[in-house]
């Protein structure tokens, strides 16, 4: 067992067996993101609490808590998307490598952070045009390119052989599975270091769902996935670690086993266990 | 108990007519215009009226060719005038509202649309007609396209407020700047509804006719450039109804019945664009 960097203000000490760093490749126990600190305030109603996190590179990290606990606002401090609303303010450290993000160029952390949303939001254009889109502004250019590089998204996100012989007819024929999937797509056709997740099946039945985990699943060694789910099955079944929210708090955050077996916290266990929430 | 039970039906029944023959009375009286317009204008109306030029005074026949034409370059005009101008302002409104400008470019927008249309053309009498000394089809245009902006300015916000701030943040989860997830998702998501309050702003401002008796004046022949003063439909409908002549009076119906045509076309197509599909 390896030891990570205790956290200085809340003491959690993230424990990494060696297997799950994927066949020992050192990246992966690198941090990708690290937050210290961080308030959040509506107006002048603050929703998140001194909140202290580390995720690591290349796993899967899930945030469960009840509705309004502050999971989804603390993902969109992530990629500063909390900014499309306004009198929104956030305060602390967050850092994405050694970068500061809430001084970065919104527009630069976003190629880098990319995000799934709860409900599809395909652009009203057509299947091959939702992917090319990112690839566009972010500067590929040319037919030939883009064609290639649509496919190779659409095939990451397993979605390619449901598709590839409607890539021109509208995204909106799709069903909402296959629009979710595809909104995955295009946000991995930017190649983003981070991806976040923000409860990506809410809107979607259990078949549609067991398919968008098994894609996060097969993305893992692509890229850091962080996830909000309401569903503790999902957090369980697809996340390395787990972060317990309540009330703009992070009250636990470890290994998703140890979340789930052996919560150190009351609250998590209650929350779990199903006794409130 | 029971005087007060069929009072109350009394009064239900008789708001439930009153209402009811309003209604007819509104519907009417549109459809009454619509007949009596046919029944004066529809005799008149015919292919010479549409292709030729007015006749000199005293004889008979003839055409408004000129004055449809006319209508036609002002409303073009007045377009490429008053539409961008109050696109732009409502994208503004719309999406880069902060909390003070935006407040007094609506408030403004409203004043604006509530000027009356005359006290518009004395505005482009005095800015243009006066500084060139002569009425041109450029004044009666930008008369025109003043009036246009504050309703593009609403309509053009009223639309972009129609598309979800989902559909923004997906554009801006790509790494997209602010302007380019506009230009590229926002207005293309609202396309339709523009679109309409643009056909809708048009066919408002068609019918204008106290702008343009002191900008574009009028002229019984054709006008070349933009230069020159120029008939229009709403104008000649107004002087060949005030003449003393019997075949101007119907040459008069004839004009509003055009014009009016055209407005109802307007409008067709614009609420045909908004029922089709809204999925691409």
């Amino acid at each position: 067992m390896m030891t990570l960097d205790t956290d200085r203000a809340t003491g959690f000490e993230i424990e990494v067996p060696p297997a799950q760093l994927r066949g020992g490749k050192v990246a992966a126990d690198e941090i990708k993101m690290r937050v210290s600190g961080l308030d959040f305030y509506y107006g002048s109603k603050q929703s998140l609490f001194g909140i202290n996190l580390q995720v690591l590179t290349n796993h899967i990290t899930a945030l469960i808590g009840p509705s309004g606990c502050g999971k989804s606002t603390f993902l969109r401090v992530l990629n500063r998307m909390y900014e499309t609303l306004p009198h929104t303010r956030a305060e602390g450290d967050v850092r994405l490598d050694d970068e500061d993000i809430l001084i970065m160029d919104p527009v630069n952390l976003r190629r880098r952070v990319g995000m799934v949303f709860q409900r599809p939001n395909p652009f009203p254009k057509s299947v091959f045009d939702n992917i090319a889109y990112g690839l566009k502004v972010n500067g590929t250019h040319g037919r030939a390119a883009l064609q290639e590089k649509v496919e190779k998204s659409l095939r990451r996100a397993a979605l390619w052989d449901e598709v590839k012989d409607q890539l021109h007819k509208s995204a909106y024929a799709l069903s909402g599975g296959q629009q979710q999937r595809l909104c995955i797509a295009r946000a991995l056709a930017v190649d983003p270091e981070v991806l976040l997740l923000d409860e990506p099946c809410s809107a979607l039945d259990p078949i549609a769902t067991a398919k968008i985990e098994e894609l996060l699943f097969s993305l893992q060694d692509q890229c850091t996935q962080i996830i909000v789910t309401h569903n503790m099955q999902q957090a369980a079944r697809v996340a390395d670690f787990t972060g317990f929210f309540l009330l703009g708090k992070l009250i636990e955050y470890n290994k998703t086993d140890i979340i789930f077996k052996t919560p150190a916290k009351k609250e998590t266990e209650d929350y779990i266990t199903g006794r409130f929430g | 108990m029971l005087a007060r039970q069929s009072w109350r039906k009394f009064v239900n029944y008789f708001m439930f007519s009153l209402t009811g023959v309003c209604a007819l009375v509104a519907v009417g009286i549109l459809f009454f215009i619509l007949g009596y317009l046919v029944w004066n204008g529809g005799s008149s109306l015919s292919w010479a009226f549409l292709t030729h030029l007015p006749t000199p005074v005293g004889e008979s026949g003839g055409g408004m060719a000129n004055a449809i034409v006319g209508s036609g370059k002002l409303l073009l005009l007045a377009s490429l005038f008053g539409v961008p101008i109050g696109f732009l302002g409502g994208v503004y409104l719309a999406e880069f509202g902060g909390r003070a400008l935006p407040f007094v470019v609506r408030y403004t927008a409203d004043l604006l649309n509530g000027i009356p249309s005359i006290v518009m053309g004395i505005f482009a009498y005095t800015i243009v007609v006066l500084p060139m000394k002569h009425f041109s089809t450029f004044a009666g245009g930008l008369a025109l396209g003043v009036m246009m902006i504050p309703i593009a300015v609403r309509s053009t916000e009223e639309a972009l407020h129609t598309v979800p701030l989902v559909l923004r943040e997906g554009a801006l989860a790509l790494g997209t700047s602010k302007w380019r997830t506009i230009a590229t998702v926002v207005v293309p998501a609202a396309r339709k509804p523009i679109v309409t309050g643009i056909i809708l702003n048009i066919a408002r401002v068609a019918g204008e006719t106290a702008p343009l008796l002191f900008t574009a004046f009028s002229n019984r022949f054709w006008s070349p450039g933009w230069n020159q003063p120029t008939a229009s439909l709403p104008v000649m409908v107004y002087t060949y109804a005030i003449s003393p002549y019997e075949d101007w009076h119907r040459q008069a119906w004839a004009a509003g019945l055009v014009l009016l045509t055209l407005v109802l076309v307007a409008n067709l197509i614009a609420r045909l664009s908004v029922s089709g599909r809204t999925a691409h």
